[in-house]
C-alpha cells in the first residue's frame, strides 16, 4: 500500500449485509491486507515496517515510532478468550432471530495486547448461536476459523471467527 | 470587564447562575429545536439575565439545532463564541467547560450550554446500519456487538473476572439511584420503587447486564447559564462556582470499544481525572456528593476508580453498605436518579443536579455539601466538572 492511499482519508464503503442480514465489514483501504488474508485462511495483523511493532485495528501511522511505512505479519491464529457477552433482543432482526448468541474478545498468543472481536463457533461454518454461551470461560484457548458470508449480489466476505483449540 | 486569565486559570473564575429543564417523558410533543429554545430562555430567567445578553453558545455535536437557529429564536444579540463537543454522552461537562473558558477568557460575558434530545420517541442510534458501519465498527458490529450495551457488557464481564465483582454490586448501584429518583418528583421513575428482587429477576439485555443496568430513553432538554464569578455575585441565585474542568482521551482509546489498548479497564476517566485534580484545590476525599455518568451501571464502577474514590478493583466493594445512597453512605451518587432513573439526556441532568446540590435545593440534599463532582460518559472521550459553593 502506498502512503498516498493511506492519507486519502481511508476509503470506506458499506457494500451491504449478508443474505441472512448480518452486517459485513465496510471495505476500507487500510484493512485490505486483512481481508485478503481472511480469504486465504490467514490471520494477519498490521505491523510497522520501521520498528516492527504490531498494531490493531489498522491505521496509517505507527504510534510508537511515527513511521507511515507499514506492512503486515501472519499470526499463528491462536489466542485466549479475554471476555464475552450474550446479547438478547432488541437487536437488528437478523441477530434477534438467532439470539441469545455469544460475542467474544480474543487476545492473540503473539501479543496479548492485540485483540479481536468475534464469535465462538463449533466449527468454521457454524452459527453464532450453536454453542451454549454459558459454557464459555474467560481464558479458554481458541483458534481462528474464517467463516464465509455472501451478499445478495454474490460477493463474498470472510470473517475471523474462533473455535475451541484442538477441535 | 473580565479579569485577565491568571496562573490559576479557570479555577473559580466562573459560576453557573441559571439552570432549567423541560419535563422528562417517553414522548414530548414539541420539536427538539423548540425544547432547546424554551429551556435556554428558562435558564436565562432563572439566572435573572435577559436572553439578548447571551454571547456564547456551547453544545454537543449530536445536537440537532444549530447555533444560528437558537440565536434567531431566543433573540440573542451578537454571538461571539460558539463551540461543540463530540462523543455523545462524553460531551456534557465539556460543553459547560467550554462555556466557562469562553467567559473566563473574555470571549463572551454570558454563555449558555444545553442539550435537547428526543431519544424516547426518536430512533436508537445503533439501529442505523449504514451510518454506524465504518471503521472501527467493521471490527466489532458484524459479530453482533451492535449496541452500546454490548460493548460495555464486554468490559463488565472482564471487570467481574479480574476483580470478583458480581451482579449484587451492580444491584447496589441501580437500587441506590432508584431510591433517589423516588424522592424526585421530576424523575421518570419517581413513583416506581425497585427492590433487589426486581433487579435480579429483570430480563437480560446483554449478559451480564440486565434491563435495569441500562439508562432510560427520554425526551427532554436542559440548559445552564455561565457568567464570571464577579457578575455572579450580583444575581439572584447563589453562585455555583466551576472550580475545575477537564476533558480526557487516554492513549490508544477507541470510542465505546476500548478493547484495543494496553489496559482496557482504564478508560478516559483516568486521563480526565489526572488533569481535573491537578487543577483543583480538592482531592477525592473532599468531595461531598457526585453525579457520575450512568448510561450503564458498570460505568459508575469504572468512574469511581478512574476519579480516585477508591483503588483499582475496589469499586465493587465501595458500593456495599448503601455507600452511594443519600442519607446512608459516604458518597451519595446521582442524587436526582441519574440517567437510569431520572432521565437520559446525555448526562446533562447530572450537571443541573450538581448545581442544585450546591444551591441546597436537591430533593435528596446532602447536608452541608460544598463540593460536587460531575462526570460525563466513561468508555468515550469524556469530561468532568468540579463544582463548589
Amino acid at each position: 500500500m502506498t502512503n498516498a492511499a493511506a492519507f486519502s482519508g481511508g476509503y470506506v464503503a458499506n457494500l451491504g449485509p449478508s443474505r441472512e442480514g448480518f452486517l459485513l465489514p465496510a471495505s476500507d483501504e487500510e484493512g485490505h491486507f486483512f481481508r485478503e488474508g481472511a480469504r486465504e485462511g490467514e490471520l494477519r495483523v498490521q505491523a510497522c515496517a520501521s520498528c516492527g511493532r504490531l498494531r490493531h485495528p489498522p491505521r496509517p501511522m505507527c504510534p510508537y515510532c511515527r513511521s507511515t511505512q507499514r506492512t503486515w505479519k501472519p499470526m499463528s491464529g491462536r489466542g485466549t478468550i479475554w471476555s464475552f457477552v450474550i446479547p438478547h433482543p432488541p437487536l437488528l432482526s437478523a441477530y434477534s432471530e438467532v439470539a441469545p448468541y455469544n460475542v467474544i474478545v480474543v487476545e492473540l498468543e503473539e501479543d496479548p495486547k492485540i485483540r479481536f472481536v468475534g464469535n465462538l463457533l463449533p466449527d468454521s461454518q457454524g452459527a453464532i448461536n450453536d454453542l451454549d454461551p454459558h459454557s464459555i470461560q474467560i481464558g479458554e484457548p481458541v483458534e481462528v476459523a474464517f467463516k464465509r458470508y455472501e451478499r445478495a449480489d454474490g460477493s463474498e466476505e470472510f470473517l475471523p471467527m474462533w473455535v475451541r483449540a484442538g477441535r | 470587564m473580565c479579569a485577565a486569565p491568571t496562573s490559576s486559570g479557570l479555577k473559580d473564575a466562573t459560576a453557573i447562575v441559571g439552570i432549567a429543564q423541560t419535563k422528562f417523558a417517553k414522548h414530548l410533543e414539541p420539536s427538539e429545536a423548540e425544547l432547546a429554545c424554551q429551556v435556554i430562555v428558562d435558564a436565562c430567567a432563572d439566572a435573572g439575565i435577559d436572553p439578548s445578553e447571551v454571547g456564547a453558545l456551547c453544545s454537543y455535536t449530536m445536537e440537532a439545532t444549530e447555533e444560528v437557529e437558537i440565536a434567531r429564536n431566543i433573540g440573542a444579540g451578537d454571538i461571539t463564541f460558539f463551540s461543540q463537543v463530540g462523543y455523545g454522552g462524553g460531551a456534557g461537562c465539556g460543553v459547560v467547560g467550554h462555556a466557562a473558558m469562553a467567559v473566563a477568557t473574555g470571549q463572551a460575558e454570558v454563555a449558555v450550554a444545553w442539550r435537547s434530545r428526543k431519544r424516547g420517541s426518536g430512533p436508537r442510534p445503533w439501529t442505523s446500519t449504514s451510518v454506524q458501519l465504518k471503521v472501527p465498527g467493521s471490527w466489532t458490529r458484524p459479530f453482533g456487538m451492535l449496541r452500546p450495551v454490548d460493548e460495555i457488557a464486554m468490559l463488565t464481564r472482564r471487570y467481574m473476572h479480574e476483580y470478583g465483582a458480581t451482579r449484587e454490586h451492580l444491584c447496589n448501584i441501580t437500587t441506590a439511584v432508584r431510591a433517589h429518583a423516588n424522592r424526585n418528583p421530576a424523575a421518570t421513575m419517581y413513583d416506581k420503587p425497585m427492590t433487589r428482587d426486581d433487579y435480579m429477576s429483570a430480563r437480560w439485555i446483554s449478559e451480564p447486564l440486565c434491563l435495569f443496568d441500562n439508562c432510560l430513553e427520554t425526551d427532554g432538554a436542559l440548559a445552564c447559564v455561565v457568567v464570571s464569578a464577579e457578575r455572579a455575585r450580583d444575581l439572584p441565585n447563589p453562585p455555583v462556582y466551576i472550580h475545575a474542568f477537564a476533558q480526557g482521551i487516554p492513549p490508544q482509546h477507541q470510542t465505546m470499544v476500548n478493547f484495543f489498548n494496553d489496559d482496557p479497564l482504564t478508560g478516559p476517566a483516568w486521563a480526565c481525572a489526572k488533569r481535573l485534580w491537578s487543577r483543583s484545590d480538592f482531592k477525592p476525599e473532599d468531595i461531598h456528593v457526585a453525579q457520575i455518568y450512568d448510561a450503564f451501571s458498570p460505568l459508575i464502577l469504572l468512574s469511581l476508580e478512574g476519579y480516585g474514590f477508591c483503588e483499582r478493583g475496589e469499586a465493587a466493594a465501595f458500593t456495599d453498605n448503601a455507600n452511594l445512597e443519600w442519607g446512608k453512605g459516604s458518597l451519595p451518587v446521582n442524587t436526582s436518579g441519574g440517567g437510569m432513573s431520572e432521565a437520559y439526556v446525555h448526562g446533562f441532568n447530572l450537571i443541573n443536579e450538581g448545581v442544585r446540590q450546591m444551591r441546597g435545593t436537591s430533593t435528596s440534599q446532602v447536608e452541608g455539601a460544598e463540593t460536587c463532582l460531575v462526570t460525563s460518559g466513561e468508555g468515550v472521550p469524556t469530561s468532568a466538572l468540579l463544582l463548589r459553593k
